[in-house]
């Protein structure tokens, strides 16, 4: 029963990535876009968004939901090292959640919308930013449980070259999977356009920042070449990403937009599954060179088979209603 | 401030608001479906636009709910971390399926908003019974999480160490029942109240007349009945208190000694320090008979109690009379309601009844704040009772204070966009949703 609690803890973080992600950059797209075309922009991504909208933030929620139950140590271990980017993401959340909503129920569409927009946009900027912080800070070996001072403990183990470049990596990869998701969701053909160029530059940005990263980690003394290119899954998927990547780059050109999905989706998977398989199970790397395990920090059994079991009923109960749900609304204008 | 002052003030504040949101977006899916039920049955159109009135407000509410309920989750890591490190196994199965409800909440409300001539008339409907029954099914679990900090529950506590753990018998402990009836009641209650208020309101001021009252008698019914139930729950729950947690009992009722019989205060002003309780009215042997089905029954005072284990209780005190004050209030308005409605009088032109609904558009809300301070603050110095204290739960790290005020900065002003949304929403009544008005002025 562990195994299916941590396949879904990582299949609930994969999906966060990549449908959270998206949504996250819808945002950052519209902040990037320019100011004639950003109400075209809007339309487009509440057209897309806006039914599943709710559903994609479940997975942070579910995900949460299985640290704290299933992996107690870890949950608390970052709550305390890392609790001011967690705080900042959550504001972020927060900002942007109500903000989304504000807009469209507005009964009244006035100068508040302003207001609305702004905060919607920045923190589609920011949410992602520091989520991405906190992945690379977990990795990044700079979370020192026996620190003495204020600043090692809790600021240094998120504040360093190596979590940032993560951080705009992450905001870089969400821009690219939102321009992907909406260059299939409009019929314009100038929109279109619009959304093929927005991906050609996150993609850009994305690959300029994933080389941030690995400069970083050599600069603070992160093995992550070591853990990408020393081993086969590690190095195959590098590989079949960066294949996917030409072959992207060939279906952007042609504007195929269906298999482009697929084959971003597939791209971002296979990055993250790049740089976690070299040390999984391990989930935080320590400061002292320890590291805590998802094995070793896993519940007492009963807590694990009872949560396994409700996360069972409830895919049976949820997916297949999900499921429908995107289907309904995919096809609304044959 | 104190970091753990702080603390607690952040997570106080949070859970307030929470609770507001959330039993908001619990409730009024149901109204939203009985109306809806209406239009479909009896084609009238106001039915369908009261519907969709009531949805924009579902969903604004949903959505701040969800949110703060995602902040919720982090925080007790964030601010308890020492208290999850070790309660997280043991009471995290109402949360695993808390999960679970929610998210079929959330698809349901997509499918239901977005769904208006997209979807099979009734399965639209049933989508958003579905809205209702999860975040119903929501609540409920995420009170039966709380009552195992009351009534902890599902595991061995030996030696400092949590042994042979049992998340089933943890969701099931002793309180979960008896708070989950009390707190979905309340819920109903307290929106029932507030929604039929704000009708009642617009009814007064002569807008929309037919759109609101319907809208009135919806929302009205299910309060009443939530309202007139409500003190028999309290029955239970008092009960309940009396035999788990005599502490909280105590501080509820300002007992200091114990007593057989022990008299029942309503009101009164405590003196902690003298422990002393003045200008309260005393009804001989009725705690006795509140607390123990038995008016010579012996009630458990302070002073059988540890010091070190009392709560705070001049708050515990006055939170728990404002909330059975308020709830007795709002019962006896349910009462006259269903007299009128029994009677067939028209409740429409009863202007002095639709103000006293108008008055109670508030008070719903603030006696199911007090009734979760009365749980809250009664429960301390434990955050699990009797097994470890709140004051050993809290983060170490310092400077809680600013992530305090941030958070109420937040709050503050989620909660006036929130008002003033709502406010827009009623003002649009007229344009959007109900457009007889305009055309009985021009005619």
């Amino acid at each position: 029963m562990e195994y299916v609690v941590v396949t879904f803890l990582c299949l609930a973080i994969l999906l966060y990535f990549l449908l959270g992600g998206a949504d996250f950059g819808a945002g950052i797209i519209e902040l990037f876009t320019s100011t004639k075309n950003r109400s075209r922009t809007r339309k487009t991504m509440y057209q897309a968004i806006g039914p599943v909208w709710e559903a994609n933030h479940m997975w942070l929620i579910i995900a949460i939901v299985i640290l704290f139950v299933g992996f107690p140590y870890i949950y608390t271990t970052m709550s305390v090292h890392l609790h001011i980017p967690l705080l900042i993401m959550l504001i972020g959340i927060i900002a942007r959640g109500t903000a989304f909503v504000f807009r469209h129920y507005d009964a009244i569409k006035d100068d508040m919308q302003w207001l609305y927009n702004r905060i919607f946009r920045y923190s589609s900027f920011i949410t992602p930013l520091f989520l991405g912080i906190i992945a690379g800070s977990v990795i990044s070996g700079h979370i020192d449980l026996d620190a003495k001072d204020f600043l090692t403990a809790y600021v240094w183990s998120w504040l360093n070259w190596f979590s940032i470049s993560v951080g705009l990596f992450t905001v870089a990869l969400c821009g690219f999977l939102a321009a992907i998701y909406l260059i299939g969701e409009t019929d314009d053909e100038q929109d279109k356009r619009r959304f093929i160029k927005k991906a050609e530059y996150m993609n850009i940005a994305a690959v300029v920042f994933g080389a941030m990263v690995f400069i970083a980690a050599q600069f603070d003394g992160i093995p992550l070449i070591d853990w990408v290119f020393k081993n086969t899954v590690g190095l195959a998927s590098i590989i079949l990403a960066s294949l996917s990547l030409i072959l992207l780059w060939y279906l952007l050109i042609k504007g195929e937009t269906k298999t482009l999905r697929i084959l971003a989706g597939f791209q971002v998977t296979m990055i993250l599954l790049a740089i976690s398989y070299a040390h999984f199970p391990n989930f935080i790397l320590l400061k002292n060179g320890d590291a805590i395990s998802l094995f070793e920090a896993i519940g007492p059994p009963k807590t694990i088979y009872s949560l396994g079991v409700a996360l069972l009923l409830g895919s049976i109960l949820i997916l297949p209603f999900l499921g429908y749900l995107f289907y309904k609304f995919k096809k609304k204008e044959e | 401030m104190d970091d753990f002052l702080a603390a607690r003030s952040q997570m106080a504040l949070s859970l307030g608001f929470h609770i507001i949101f959330s039993c908001i977006g619990m409730v009024m899916p149901f109204f939203m479906a009985v109306s809806h039920y209406k239009w479909l049955r009896t084609n009238q159109e106001v039915y369908k636009n009261l519907t969709k009135a009531w949805s924009k407000g579902v969903a604004i509410f949903f959505a701040t709910g969800a949110v703060s309920g995602t902040m919720l989750s982090f925080e007790l890591g964030l601010l308890w971390p020492r208290f999850m490190e070790h309660a997280g196994p043991i009471f995290g199965m109402p949360f695993s399926l808390e999960g679970t409800a929610f998210f079929i909440e959330a698809i349901a409300l997509g499918f239901f908003l977005y769904g208006w001539n997209k979807l099979n008339k009734w399965f639209h409907w049933f989508t958003g019974v579905v809205v209702g029954v999860s975040g119903l099914a929501s609540g409920i679990l995420v009170v039966a999480a709380n009552a195992w900090m009351n009534s902890p529950a599902g595991f061995d506590f030996v030696n400092g160490r949590y042994l042979n753990i049992d998340p089933i018998q943890a969701m099931f402990n002793k309180a979960w029942f008896s708070q989950a009836l009390h707190m979905c009641l309340a819920a109903f209650t307290a929106t029932g109240f507030a929604v039929a208020g704000v009708h009642a309101l617009m009814i007064l001021r002569n807008k929309n007349r037919d759109f609101h009252f319907k809208a009135f008698k919806i929302a009205a019914v299910f309060a009443c009945i939530g309202a007139i139930l409500q003190p028999l729950s309290g029955d239970i729950s008092a009960k309940d208190v009396a035999e788990r947690q005599p502490a909280k009992l105590a501080a509820m009722e300002a007992l200091y000694k114990t007593e057989k019989p022990a008299p029942l205060l309503i009101g009164g002003i405590v003196n902690e320090k003298d422990k002393t309780v003045k200008g309260a009215i005393k009804i001989p042997g009725a705690l006795s008979f509140l607390a123990h089905g038995d008016f010579h029954a012996e009630v458990k005072g302070l002073d059988q109690i540890p010091k070190n284990e009392h709560p705070p209780v001049a708050i515990t005190h006055y939170a728990f009379q404002i909330m059975v004050g308020i709830g007795t209030l709002l019962a006896l308005i349910s009462v006259i309601f269903f007299i009128n409605i029994i009677r067939k009088r028209s409740v429409i032109d009863k202007r002095w009844l639709l103000k006293l609904f108008v008055a109670s558009i508030p008070l719903g809300y603030i006696a199911l704040e007090a009734g979760w301070v009365v749980t809250e603050v009664g429960r301390q110095p434990w955050i699990i009772y009797g097994i470890m204290r709140t004051k050993d739960a809290v983060t170490p790290m310092p400077g809680i204070a600013y992530s305090f005020y941030i958070f109420s900065a937040i709050y503050i002003s989620l909660s006036i966009v929130v008002t003033f949304l709502l406010y827009r929403q009623i003002k649009m009544v007229p344009v959007v949703y109900d457009k007889s008005d305009s055309h009985d002025l021009k005619s």
